[in-house]
C-alpha cells in the first residue's frame, strides 16, 4: 500500500453516507441513500453508452469543425505579445475592487488606538522635522511662505505617491495566495492599493486646509487646476505601481529597492526645497519627474507662491500618461505568469 | 445535450528548480558569490521563459482532450502530481495553458480553496463580502443571500467578530457557506471537502447537488475520495502523469484508478508469459455478490514459470484500503495450467464497489522482485443496508438475545 492512501481512510466512511441526489435521472424519486444509488449504475451506464462509447475521445479536428467561435463564451488559449486591459471585465469586478479598497483601509487601522489618526501624525511630524532641519537650521528658502505650510503642501501629494508605490508594488506578492487560487482581473490589486491610499490623501488635504485657515491663505483661481493635478498624481502613481508590482512577482529585489528608493526620490522632487532653486538649464530634465509638476502645481494652487507652472505640469502630465499606458500593457503581459511564479 | 467545455490538445509546462551547484574551494565559492546576481537574474527570468526542452522542464499536462456535457457531473481522479489541479487551474483561468485550447460556455466558478481572501482583522460579515466578490459574485447578489449564508455557516453569533478569533472550523464553515451559494453554470471543485466536520460536509454537498439538479449545472469534481466521487459523479476522467488514461463510466474509472493505485510500486515480471483467466467475472469484468452470501472465485493460471509460489488474494475498497489480504504459502503448481478455487465465506462487506487481484511471489527464490500480478477485477457487493450500519466497513446481521 502506498502512503498516499492514509489520509483517505479518515474520510472514507464519513463521505460514503453523504446525503446525495443523483443527478442523471430526474424522474427517479429523490434518492438519499448512497447504496441504492450504487446498485443502479448498470442501467444508467447502458443509456450513457448508447449515446457515446465510454472510452472514445472525439477527435479534436472533428470538434473544431463543428463549432463556430461565436457559440462559446470563452476560449482559453496561450496569449501572445502585448494586450490591452479588458476594461469591460474590470468593470464587472468593480465590487471586488470596492471591497479590496475597504479591506485595505480597515485592515490597516484595525486594532490600533489612534486608528486613522496615524494618517495625520505621520506627515505632520515629518513636516515639523523638515521645518526645523531644512527651514530653520539650513535656512532653505520657501518661496516667501512659512516653511511648515510650504513643505506640508508638498508632503500631502508626495506621501500619496510614495505610499502607493510601496503598497502597490507589494500588492501582488502579498496576495499571492489569492492569485494562485482564484481568477479575477489581477489589475484590481494595484488599483485597490492606490485607491485605499486616497483616504490618507484626503485626510492630509483636510489638515492642509486647517493650515491654510490658520495662516490665512485664500487660494486664487489656480485652485481649479487641483483636480487635474490629482489626476496626474494618480496616473503616475498607478503607472509606476503597476510596473513595479508586475516586476516584484518575479524579482523580489523590487521590495528591497522600493524601501530606500522612495526616500532618495524625495530629493529628486521639490519637497524640502522650492523648484526655483534648480538651475534653468536643468529644468526640462528635472520636470520629467511628474512629481515636480504636481508638487509645484499644488503650491501654486493652494498657496499662490508663484503662477501655475504650466510647463512643468504639462511635461509631468505627458510622462504620467506614458507611464500609465505602458504600465497597463506591461502588467497585462506579465499577468499570465503571475500564478506560475508567485 | 450540448457540450459546455471542450478541451483540445491542452498542455501545460512548468519549470522546476534545478539543483544548485556546490563549490569545493573557498575561491570557487567566492567567485560564485560575486557572480550570483547574474546567475540569479538568468534563473529568475527563465521562470517564465522556455527554451528547448531541458531537464528543468516538467509537463504537468500533455495533450489532454475531453468534453463535458451540460449537466454532467464529472469526477477527475489521479494520484498526487497527475495534473488534476493544474487542469482545474487552467479551466478556471488562473493560469494559461502552454498550448492547446479550452472552450467554455457559461459562467464558470472554481472552488480551489475555502475562504480565499479572508482577512484576519475583518469581521465574518465583511469577509463574506470579500470572499464572495473574489469568487465572482456581485455585491447585490450577496446582499440578497447574506442571511441565508450566515444561517448556513452556523456562526450567526460571531458574524460581527473578526475572523482571527474564529476557530479554524468556523472559518472553514464560513468559507463554505459563501461557496455553497455561488450560482455558476459550471462549478469546479478541488479537494476542498476533506475539511470541515461530517455533518457540515454533507450539508454542502447536498446544497451543491440540489443546485446542479435544478438548473442543469455542470460540476467538475477533483477528489482522492473514491466514495465521494462515486456517489456524486456519473463519469470520470482518470489522469496519470499529465495524460488521460481513461475517460468514461465511473465504475470502470475507479477500478482503473485503484489498479494504478494499489500496484503503483509493484511490477509484474512474467506478465507476458503467465495467463490469468478469471472464471468468476461477467463480460464487464465484474464479479457480483450479495453481501450476506458466501461466494467463490475461480482462477485459472497458465504458463507459470516456476512451480512453487506464495499466493495472495487481495481485496481493496474504493478508498484504496486493503480489506482482505489472504496468503496461501507454498502453492504448488501442477502442470501447465492450474486452477484455484477460492470459497469465500460470508464477509458481510458493506454494499458497494471493491476491486481485487491476485499476486504470486516465488517461494523458491526469496527475491521480492520475482512477482506476478493478475489484472484488477471489480467486485460489486449488493444488498440492502440498514441506516444504523451505514458507517461500518462490514454490515453483519448480529444475532442477540437479552438475558
Amino acid at each position: 500500500m502506498n502512503v498516499d492512501s492514509c489520509p483517505l481512510n479518515v474520510n472514507h466512511y464519513s463521505l460514503s453516507n453523504y446525503v446525495i441526489q443523483r443527478t442523471t435521472n430526474n424522474k427517479q424519486p429523490l434518492n438519499y441513500d448512497l447504496f441504492s444509488i450504487m446498485h443502479t449504475p448498470n442501467e444508467q451506464l447502458t443509456t450513457d453508452n448508447k449515446q457515446r462509447p465510454a472510452n472514445e475521445h472525439t477527435p479534436p479536428s472533428a470538434v473544431g469543425g463543428l463549432v463556430s467561435g461565436g457559440q462559446w463564451d470563452q476560449i482559453l488559449k496561450p496569449s501572445r505579445g502585448w494586450q490591452v486591459v479588458d476594461w469591460r471585465e474590470l468593470y464587472r469586478y468593480r465590487d471586488l475592487l470596492y471591497f479590496l479598497v475597504l479591506r485595505g483601509i480597515k485592515a490597516k487601522y484595525a486594532q490600533s488606538v489612534l486608528g486613522v489618526g496615524w494618517a495625520i501624525i505621520q506627515p505632520l511630524f515629518t513636516t515639523l522635522v523638515f521645518t526645523v532641519v531644512f527651514g530653520n537650521l539650513a535656512g532653505i528658502s520657501s518661496d516667501g511662505v512659512p516653511y511648515i505650510i510650504f513643505s506640508f503642501a508638498a508632503m500631502v501629494p508626495w506621501n500619496y505617491f510614495s505610499g502607493t508605490l510601496t503598497e502597490a508594488s507589494n500588492s501582488l506578492v502579498a496576495n499571492a495566495n489569492m492569485i494562485t487560487k482564484v481568477y479575477f482581473p489581477r489589475i484590481v490589486l494595484p488599483l485597490s492599493a492606490a485607491f485605499s491610499k486616497l483616504l490618507d490623501f484626503a485626510i492630509g488635504m483636510v489638515v492642509m486646509v486647517g493650515f491654510m485657515v490658520y495662516y490665512g491663505f485664500v487660494p486664487g483661481w489656480e485652485i481649479l487646476v487641483l483636480p487635474l493635478l490629482i489626476l496626474i498624481l494618480l496616473l503616475c502613481s498607478l503607472g509606476l505601481g503597476m510596473i513595479l508590482s508586475a516586476m516584484a512577482v518575479q524579482y523580489r529585489d523590487v521590495k528591497h529597492a522600493i524601501a530606500f528608493m522612495v526616500q532618495l526620490l524625495m530629493y529628486a522632487a521639490p519637497v524640502v526645497y522650492p523648484a526655483s532653486k534648480v538651475p534653468d538649464n536643468y529644468l526640462f530634465w528635472y520636470s520629467l519627474n511628474p512629481m515636480v509638476g504636481v508638487i509645484e502645481g499644488f503650491r501654486s494652487a493652494l498657496l499662490g507662491t508663484h503662477p501655475m507652472p504650466w510647463d512643468m505640469v504639462g511635461i509631468g502630465a505627458a510622462v504620467s500618461i506614458v507611464l500609465f499606458v505602458f504600465g497597463t500593457f506591461y502588467f497585462r503581459k506579465m499577468e499570465k505568469v503571475f500564478a506560475d511564479v508567485a | 445535450m450540448s457540450s459546455v467545455i471542450q478541451v483540445q490538445n491542452l498542455s501545460k509546462r512548468y519549470r522546476i528548480g534545478l539543483k544548485e551547484q556546490r563549490y569545493d574551494t573557498f575561491a570557487q565559492q567566492l567567485l560564485a558569490t560575486i557572480k550570483a546576481p547574474i546567475q540569479n537574474f538568468r534563473q529568475l527570468r527563465s521562470m517564465s521563459k522556455f527554451g528547448e526542452d531541458d531537464e528543468s522542464v516538467f509537463w504537468a499536462l500533455k495533450d489532454i482532450n475531453f468534453e463535458v456535457q451540460q449537466g454532467e457531473v464529472l469526477g477527475i481522479i489521479g494520484h498526487n502530481g497527475a495534473g488534476k489541479s493544474t487542469l482545474l487551474k487552467i479551466l478556471s483561468r488562473i493560469t494559461e495553458p502552454t498550448s492547446g485550447e479550452v472552450r467554455i460556455k457559461g459562467r464558470i466558478a472554481a472552488l480551489l480553496e475555502v475562504g480565499t481572501g479572508f482577512h484576519q482583522d475583518l469581521t465574518g460579515r465583511e469577509n463574506i463580502y470579500m470572499n464572495g466578490t473574489i469568487l465572482g459574485m456581485r455585491k447585490k447578489e450577496i446582499d440578497q443571500k447574506l442571511d441565508e449564508i450566515i444561517d448556513f455557516s452556523g456562526v450567526e453569533k460571531y458574524v460581527d467578530t473578526p475572523v482571527k478569533f474564529y476557530s479554524s472550523g468556523m472559518k472553514v464553515r464560513l468559507g463554505f457557506a459563501v461557496a455553497a451559494h455561488l450560482e455558476p453554470e459550471i462549478l469546479l471543485i478541488d479537494e476542498v471537502l476533506a475539511v470541515g466536520d461530517i455533518e457540515f460536509q454533507r450539508k454542502c454537498l447536498g446544497k451543491m447537488e440540489s443546485l446542479s439538479q435544478g438548473h442543469g449545472r455542470t460540476l467538475l469534481f477533483v477528489s482522492h475520495n473514491m466514495a465521494a466521487i462515486q456517489s456524486i459523479c456519473q463519469k470520470t476522467v482518470v489522469l496519470s502523469k499529465g495524460a488521460i488514461v481513461y475517460h468514461g463510466d465511473i465504475i470502470e474509472g475507479v477500478n482503473i484508478y485503484n489498479g494504478i493505485f494499489s500496484r503503483k510500486d509493484e511490477q509484474s515480471f512474467y506478465k507476458d508469459e503467465a495467463i490469468f483467466i478469471n472464471e468468476s467475472i461477467d463480460e464487464q469484468g465484474v464479479t457480483e455478490v450479495e453481501s450476506k452470501d458466501a461466494f467463490s472465485i475461480k482462477m485459472k493460471i497458465q504458463n507459470l514459470p516456476r512451480s512453487k509460489y506464495n499466493f495472495y488474494l487481495i481485496f481493496i475498497d474504493v478508498a484504496g484500503n486493503m480489506v482482505v489480504h489472504e496468503r496461501i504459502d507454498n502453492f504448488q503448481v501442477s502442470g501447465n495450467s492450474t486452477t484455484i478455487h477460492f470459497r469465500i465465506p460470508v464477509l458481510w462487506l458493506r454494499p458497494g464497489l471493491y476491486s481485487y487481484y491476485f499476486k504470486l511471489l516465488s517461494s523458491e527464490l526469496s527475491v521480492a522482485k520475482d512477482r506476478l500480478l493478475s489484472e484488477t477485477y471489480t467486485l460489486r457487493v449488493t444488498g440492502e443496508v440498514d441506516a444504523p450500519k451505514l458507517l461500518g466497513m462490514l454490515t453483519p446481521v448480529i444475532p442477540y438475545e437479552i438475558e
